[in-house]
């Protein structure tokens, strides 16, 4: 608060002689009013105020322009640049995906292809595997029919010889070995073997 | 009290090199220096801060470039697309009112808008030049300038007169208000330092009071500085407006 208002009253002083100064110079009359001292003033100021419009106009201000405008071109190419290459990046994006898409129905169909070719294989392979062993079992089956047979076949003969060797044994001497085969035969055709 | 100490003194202008041309005295005074310098500072500060040309700027670039966006900004604002042509004209008058004004507060400096004469001269010319424009565009109908429309017409008879007026004031006002500005500052600033030296010849500790003074007039008078420089080209725009687009 004292240094407060001993700044004042410094600054009412100075005000008091502040105004005595400039009613003391006055006498001199103020600078600024003494018209003697205009022309060189104004004969200079608009020499260098000329030179320094022209000195704006024609070299410093269409240089700041140039940089300004350069760098607005600048910035609005290099948007559209960055705009055009995101919708670059986009369809790239889309290709990539209609690529993949396609890959994997082609990978689908190629493994239902690879599948069937493997069905198809297997199939085949087991039709002739069955083939093969009905083929063998028919042949089997023959060959027993056949060994059948033949041991059918031999029945009478051996039913004869027995018929024989058991007459022999019996009678004690050699029987007709024509009667006894046809017996053997009478017989046999009525148990229904041939 | 010294002559030395004459707060007034400052304002004197010194011939350094005596010229004549057809009666006229056009001598290179100490005014016409920091007039000179003005112009160099200028020139240097737009062309050397703009030397790189670099697409991201530094801080002189940008300073370069902060000032020509301010004023392109002014004109785009209060006049609009039309006031494009007058650009090289304002951002010349900103930077002349405002490096005169800062190059003024150096010490041992002169302050060449401390002088009515300049000051007025600039005016003069601003007012010409809008006066000149606004009949160019609007032939005599610039003179509806004084009598706005839809004003009930016993009115006109005291509002065209003030308007006439308060028109033919705009030269006085501009130049007298950056003058006085200045000049003022600057005699406040040199009474105070003549302060520091009489209360510091009574008693040391006393001088520190108007020396304390002293800094904050001198932040306060870069304010007015700038600020007188934008108000100069501010008004400068509106004038122009009204040329341009009447009311």
């Amino acid at each position: 608060m004292r240094q407060f208002s001993t700044a004042a009253l410094v600054l009412t002083g100075s005000f008091a002689v502040a105004a005595g100064q400039a009613a003391h110079a006055a006498e001199g009359g103020l600078p600024q009013l003494d018209l003697t001292r205009f022309p060189p003033q104004l004969f200079w100021l608009a020499v260098s105020f000329l030179l320094l419009y022209l000195l704006m106009s024609k070299l410093a201000l269409p240089r700041v322009g140039d940089i300004l405008r350069t760098r607005e071109e600048k910035i609005a190419g290099d948007l559209n640049r960055a705009d055009q290459l995101n919708r670059d990046a986009d369809a790239a994006l889309k290709g990539y995906e209609q690529a993949l898409a396609e890959a994997r129905a082609k990978a689908t169909q190629i493994a239902a292809q690879t599948r069937a070719t493997i069905q198809a294989d297997a199939d085949a392979r087991q039709a002739e595997a069955e083939a093969r062993l009905s083929a063998q079992a028919a042949e089997a089956e023959a060959s027993i029919r056949a060994t059948r047979d033949q041991a059918l076949g031999q029945v009478r003969e051996i039913a004869t010889d027995t018929a024989v060797a058991v007459v022999t044994r019996l009678l004690g001497n050699q029987p007709d070995g024509a009667s006894i085969d046809q017996a053997v035969g009478e017989e046999l055709s009525r148990r229904g073997v041939k | 009290m010294a002559a030395g100490h004459n707060p007034l003194e400052q304002f004197q202008i010194k011939t350094l090199l005596p010229l004549e041309a057809g009666g006229y005295d056009i001598s290179f005074t100490n005014s016409s220096v920091f007039m000179v310098t003005t112009i160099a500072v200028i020139t240097l500060f737009m062309l050397l801060g703009t030397s790189k040309k670099a697409l991201v700027p530094g801080r002189w670039q940008s300073m370069v470039e902060m000032s020509y966006e301010a004023i392109a900004g002014m004109i785009r604002d209060t006049v609009g697309s039309g006031g494009k042509k007058y650009f090289p004209f304002v951002f010349s008058l900103f930077m002349f009112v405002l490096v005169a004004n800062l190059t003024g507060m150096v010490p041992y400096t002169f302050t060449v808008t401390s002088h009515i004469a300049v000051t007025f001269a600039l005016a003069a010319v601003v007012f010409l030049g809008v006066t000149i424009i606004g009949f160019a565009k609007h032939g005599l109908g610039y003179l509806k300038l004084f009598a706005p429309s839809g004003v009930p017409l016993p009115v006109l008879f005291l509002l065209v007169p003030i308007e006439i007026i308060s028109y033919l004031m705009r030269p006085i006002s501009l130049s007298v208000r950056l003058f006085a500005n200045m000049m003022a500052g600057h005699v406040m600033l040199k009474v105070f330092a003549g302060f520091v030296i009489s209360l510091g010849a009574i008693l040391i500790p006393l001088g520190i009071f108007p020396l304390a003074f002293m800094v904050a007039l001198t932040g306060l008078e870069v304010l007015v500085a700038v600020l007188q420089a934008y108000i100069f080209s501010i008004l400068t725009c509106i004038y122009l407006n009204d040329a341009i687009h009447l009311h």
